[in-house]
C-alpha cells in the first residue's frame, strides 16, 4: 500500500516536471539565445530567415548582405558558446527604433492602466453600494461587453475613432481601453462582499459618501486593485489587434506588433528585443504571483 | 415631498455620479456605436444610404472568405476547447496531489500567461520553418522537409501556442474549484472505502461541474480570439486553414467596407450572446444544485 503511494507520487512528480519543461522551454530558449552574438545566431538560425531576407529586402534597414556562414542543419541551441551582451548593446546603442517601439508600448499601456482603474473604482462602487433595476441591466451589459471578442468590439471603437478623428493616434486605443469593463467586473464582485455594517458604522460617525468611498472601500480593495492592475497590464502589453486596426502608421506600433516583423530584418537582435519586452512582465509576475492568482480567481464565476 | 422620497433621490444622484464616468464612456465607445452598426448593416453603403434589409447578411454568409473563416474558427474551437479543459484539470489535479515543489510548479505552469506571445513566437518559427529545427530532425530520419506552417498540421501549431498560453489560467480556476470541495466529505468517502476513482467521479467532478462549465465557456471565448498568435506567426495573410474570423475582419477594415464589417460583427455578436446566455442559465442552475 505504502509502496503504491510512493510510486504514484513519483509518477506525479515526473509528469509535472515534464509539463514544467515544456512550459518553460520557449521562454528559456529566448532568454538564452539573447546572450549569443549576432554571428552565432545567424550561423544557427540563418537558414530559417534566409529566404525571407531575399523576398523582403525592402524591410532591412541597411543594405549590407549578411555573408556569414550559415549552418544548414538548424537546431535549437540553448547554451551560447560564449555569453555576450552584444545583442543588448546593439539594441541599446545602435538600433534605437526598438527602444522607440518599447516606449510606444509604455505610452499606450500606462495611461490605460491608470485611468481604467480610476474609472472602474467609481463604477464598481456604484454597482456594489446602490441597487436598482437599471443598475442590474447595466452590469449585465458590462459582462457581455467583457466577454465579447475583438471582432465585435473593435468595430464600434473604430467607428467612434473615425468620427472623432483620432484614427492613427494613441487616443483611438487609449480611450476605449480606459472604459473597458474588465476591471469594473472584478472590482464590483469584490466590493459586493464588503459588509454593509462597515458603511453603517461610518455613517454613524458622520462620514459622507466620498469618505466612505475613499476611506473604507478603496483601502479594503488595495489587494484586488493590484490584482486587476497586473491583469490589465499583461493584457495590454500583449496587444496586437487594436494597433493593427487603429494605427496605420507602423512607426506608432507598440513592440508587441513590431516584434512579429523583426525576424524579417535583424534576426541577430530579435532574441534580445524579445527578452527586453518580456522582462517587465516576468519581474511583475515573480514579484506578485499571489495577486495574479487572486485576480484570476475573482474573475472565475460570473455571479457576484 | 417627504423626507423618504428626498433621501431616495439623493441616493440616486450619488449612485449615478459615481457610475457616470464609466457609464458614459461605455455608452459612447461601445453601446451607442453598436446601434449605428446595426443601422449600417441594413444599408447598401454609408454614403448612398439605401435600405437593403437583410441583403448584407445574405452576402456575408455567402462570402467564401467568411465561410472559411467561420469553419476554421469552429474547427479550431472544437479541438482546442476540450484539450484546454482536460489538460488544465489534469495540471490542477497534479498540483492537488502530494508532490514536492508544488508552488514552483504552479509558478512555472502560470508563467506563459504573463510572457508576451510576441516574445516567444520566434522559437515557434525556428522550430516549424521549412528550414527549421523540426525539419532537420525529419530529414535525419529520412523524411521530406515541408513548410509546417503551410501544411495540414498548421492548426496543431497554432493549437500548441494556444494551449501553452491558456492552460495556466484555467488551471488556477480549477485549483480554486478543488479548494472549495469540503475536505470532510472526502474523508468520509475514504472511511467508507471508496477508491480514488470513485472519489474523483462522485465527489470531485460533481463539485467541480460549475468550474468545468465556466472554464469551457471561457476557453471557447478565448479560442475565438485566436488571431494574435497566428498573426505573430505568419503575418496578416496566413495560409488557408488558419485564416480565422479576425483575419476576415482585418481585411474588411482595410477595404473600409462598413456594411460588411458591421454585418459580420453583428453575426458574431448574436452568436456570442447565445453562448453567454447558456453560460448564465447553466451557472444559475448549477449554483443552486451545489448549494443545496
Amino acid at each position: 500500500m505504502r509502496r503504491k503511494k510512493i510510486i504514484a507520487r513519483l509518477f506525479g512528480t515526473i509528469l509535472a516536471a515534464v509539463f514544467a519543461l515544456v512550459f518553460l522551454y520557449p521562454t528559456i530558449v529566448t532568454f538564452a539565445n539573447s546572450f549569443m552574438s549576432s554571428t552565432e545566431i545567424m550561423a544557427h538560425y540563418g537558414m530559417v530567415f534566409k529566404d525571407q531576407e531575399e523576398t523582403n529586402e525592402w524591410w532591412s534597414y541597411d543594405q549590407q548582405k549578411d555573408t556569414t556562414y550559415k549552418n544548414d542543419k538548424v537546431k535549437i541551441k540553448i547554451r551560447p558558446s560564449r555569453v555576450t551582451l552584444s545583442q543588448y548593446a546593439s539594441v541599446l546603442f545602435k538600433s534605437p527604433e526598438y527602444l522607440f517601439k518599447f516606449w510606444n508600448s509604455v505610452n499606450l499601456v500606462i495611461p490605460i492602466l491608470i485611468f481604467q482603474i480610476l474609472v472602474a473604482l467609481g463604477a464598481s462602487y456604484s454597482f456594489a453600494r446602490f441597487k436598482g433595476r437599471l443598475k442590474e441591466l447595466m452590469f449585465f451589459v458590462y459582462i457581455i461587453l467583457m466577454l465579447m471578442p475583438y471582432q465585435v468590439t473593435l468595430v464600434p471603437n473604430f467607428m467612434v475613432a473615425n468620427w472623432m478623428g483620432t484614427l492613427n493616434t494613441y487616443w483611438s486605443i487609449i480611450l476605449p481601453g480606459i472604459f473597458s469593463p474588465f476591471s469594473v467586473f472584478i472590482l464590483t464582485k469584490y466590493m459586493r462582499r464588503i459588509p454593509s455594517s462597515y458603511v453603517e458604522a461610518a455613517k454613524m460617525d458622520g462620514a459622507n459618501e466620498w469618505n466612505i468611498f475613499t476611506k473604507i472601500y478603496i483601502p479594503l480593495c488595495k489587494g484586488v486593485i493590484v490584482s486587476v492592475a497586473i491583469l490589465v497590464f499583461i493584457d495590454y502589453w500583449n496587444m496586437v489587434e487594436q494597433p493593427l486596426i487603429m494605427l496605420s502608421d507602423a512607426d506608432k506600433h507598440p513592440l508587441s506588433v513590431f516584434l512579429a516583423q523583426i525576424n524579417q530584418g535583424e534576426v541577430g537582435l530579435a532574441f534580445a528585443v524579445a527578452s527586453i519586452y518580456m522582462i517587465p512582465c516576468i519581474l511583475l509576475f515573480l514579484y506578485s504571483e499571489e495577486y495574479l492568482i487572486d485576480g484570476i480567481t475573482y474573475a472565475g464565476g460570473l455571479k457576484g | 415631498m417627504n423626507t423618504r422620497q428626498k433621501k431616495k433621490i439623493i441616493e440616486k444622484i450619488k449612485s449615478v455620479s459615481f457610475l457616470a464616468p464609466s457609464g458614459l464612456g461605455v455608452l459612447i465607445f461601445f453601446v451607442l456605436p453598436f446601434f449605428v452598426i446595426v443601422y449600417y448593416s441594413l444599408l447598401d453603403n454609408p454614403v448612398k444610404k439605401n435600405f437593403v434589409g437583410i441583403d448584407n447578411f445574405v452576402n456575408v454568409m455567402q462570402n467564401s472568405a467568411f465561410q472559411s473563416a467561420i469553419t476554421n474558427t469552429f474547427v479550431f474551437s472544437l479541438i482546442s476547447v476540450p484539450l484546454a479543459v482536460i489538460l488544465s484539470l489534469l495540471l490542477a489535479m497534479l498540483l492537488d496531489c502530494k508532490i514536492p515543489f508544488k508552488s514552483q510548479f504552479r509558478t512555472i505552469f502560470l508563467s506563459p500567461l504573463v510572457v508576451p506571445v510576441a516574445s516567444i513566437v520566434l522559437v515557434w518559427q525556428v522550430i516549424f520553418h521549412t528550414h527549421g529545427a523540426l525539419n532537420s530532425i525529419v530529414a535525419e530520419m529520412g523524411g521530406n522537409p515541408i513548410d509546417w506552417l503551410d501544411s495540414k498540421y498548421n492548426q496543431l501549431i497554432v493549437l500548441s501556442l494556444f494551449l501553452w498560453k491558456n492552460l495556466g489560467y484555467n488551471m488556477i480556476l480549477f485549483m480554486a474549484g478543488l479548494g472549495n470541495i469540503p475536505k470532510d466529505l472526502i474523508e468520509v468517502a475514504r472511511l467508507e472505502n471508496a477508491n480514488r476513482f470513485q472519489i474523483f467521479c462522485k465527489i470531485k467532478l460533481r463539485y467541480l461541474s460549475p468550474t468545468i462549465f465556466f472554464v469551457t465557456i471561457i476557453s471557447l471565448i478565448n479560442s475565438f480570439k485566436i488571431f494574435r498568435e497566428v498573426y505573430l506567426l505568419t503575418g496578416g495573410y496566413p495560409y488557408g486553414n488558419i485564416y480565422y474570423l479576425q483575419h476576415f475582419m482585418n481585411n474588411q477594415f482595410e477595404k473600409l467596407d462598413y456594411p460588411k464589417i458591421s454585418t459580420a460583427a453583428i453575426i458574431m455578436c448574436v452568436f456570442m450572446i447565445i453562448i453567454i446566455g447558456i453560460l448564465f442559465i447553466v451557472e444559475n442552475r448549477f449554483g443552486k444544485e451545489v448549494e443545496e
